[in-house]
């Protein structure tokens, strides 16, 4: 594993991306996913929101690099409600 | 007969996880894990925190790079789709002719990238190419190694006569699928030659071209080996597409730290486009059925 080059920030961050896959997959065995359509006009499903939050997360922290440049944990905030807004409206 | 419903299937799955897992997770956990270090070689690793991507972010190198690479998939998509569908709509609907032009047609699309490219490095040039030699001949300056519109329309003309074809046959197909019964009741309504098209063929289409656009648009995003043979990225940096750019820093200044941040970010605009495109062609699915 050495030639991964590993560090405690990255494993971190794939631990959380992992859980949050298991633990979707688990909820979505428990209580299986209605697609529903919300403000984007497509039909979604537990899943797809996740996978919307993800990859929203993922350009939000970067445009806040971009742009703000400093205090990268605030993005994280940024990211939460956004996450909050997608899983309520989407 | 009712269908049983077995979620053992899933575990015929398995081989492909994990072949994906190899050949695809494991590297790109690894680019990530480059993309916060910087190192010298043997395999020692500092950490850098975000600053690759700071870095990135604010270097006019990336963006002069996916500029150059959203005017390349812009002018082909712009050139091909219709093509294609002009071709298709005009390839003979049934009998010898038909198989004679789907094997002409899909001959390009059985070349490897490295020899197209090396067709048109060699067709193009002044001295000893076919199209070179006459457009000099004819008093045409055209010099892919120095002249930035040259090589343009050299690596663009080459995409087009690769890849049109792909489209025409996905078009030729999606036309095929129509039932005769709709050009029936076209022609009774006296439908002009564009209200047809307009009204039946287009909209019949649109789940094949949606393909058709998504398959060249990532395939254009991607491109490295054809410009690469061609043009080598120059002349200057005019022709260095995103790929050719970040082969340029990973492998020839060995910049591991700044080229995975690159090609993560790369990778997040490859996935923000296809989930844009897979999600607007499943909805069409829907309403189509």
């Amino acid at each position: 594993m050495d030639w991964m080059a590993w560090t405690w920030p990255t494993a971190t961050f794939f631990t959380v991306i992992a859980t949050l896959l298991i633990v979707f997959t688990v909820l979505a065995i428990r209580y299986p996913e209605t697609p529903r359509v919300g403000i984007l006009r497509i039909e979604t499903t537990r899943g797809d929101r996740l996978f919307i939050t993800l990859l929203g997360s993922a350009f939000i922290n970067l445009a806040w690099l971009g742009v703000v440049g400093a205090g990268q944990p605030y993005a994280l905030v940024v990211c939460l409600i956004y996450a909050a807004a997608v899983f309520r409206w989407v | 007969m009712e269908k049983t419903v077995n979620q053992k299937a899933w575990f015929l799955v398995l081989p492909v996880l994990l072949l994906v897992a190899f050949s695809a997770v494991i590297p790109l956990m690894t680019v990530v894990n480059y993309s916060v270090q910087d190192t010298f070689g043997n395999n020692q690793f500092f950490w850098a925190g975000l600053d690759w991507f700071r870095e990135m972010l604010s270097s006019d190198r990336m963006w002069n790079a996916l500029g150059r690479q959203l005017a390349f998939s812009g002018i082909i998509l712009a050139i091909e789709v219709p093509l294609g569908i002009f071709v298709a709509l005009n390839m003979p609907k049934s009998g010898f002719w038909a198989s004679l032009c789907l094997v002409l047609m899909s001959l390009p699309l059985l070349i490897p990238w490295n020899v197209v490219g090396t067709i048109w490095q060699i067709f193009g040039r002044v001295d000893i190419g076919l199209l070179g030699y006459t457009l000099d001949a004819m008093g045409v300056s055209y010099n892919y190694t120095q002249d930035t519109l040259a090589a343009w329309i050299t690596i663009v003309t080459m995409d087009v006569w690769h890849w049109t074809s792909l489209v025409a046959l996905l078009a030729y197909a999606g036309l095929k699928s129509i039932p005769d019964a709709y050009y029936q009741a076209a022609k009774i309504d006296q439908a002009s030659r564009w209200k047809v098209f307009r009204f039946i063929e287009l909209p019949k289409m649109m789940g094949v071209l949606m393909i058709a656009i998504l398959l060249r648009f990532m395939d254009s995003f991607m491109i490295y080996t054809e410009p690469f043979v061609v043009t080598g990225g120059g002349p200057g940096n005019a022709t260095t597409l995103l790929s050719i750019d970040l082969v340029k820093m990973a492998l020839g200044q060995f910049d591991l730290g700044p080229a995975a941040a690159f090609s993560i970010m790369y990778f997040l605009v490859i996935l923000l486009i296809s989930w844009v495109f897979y999600t607007v062609m499943t909805n069409l699915d829907r309403k189509g059925a």
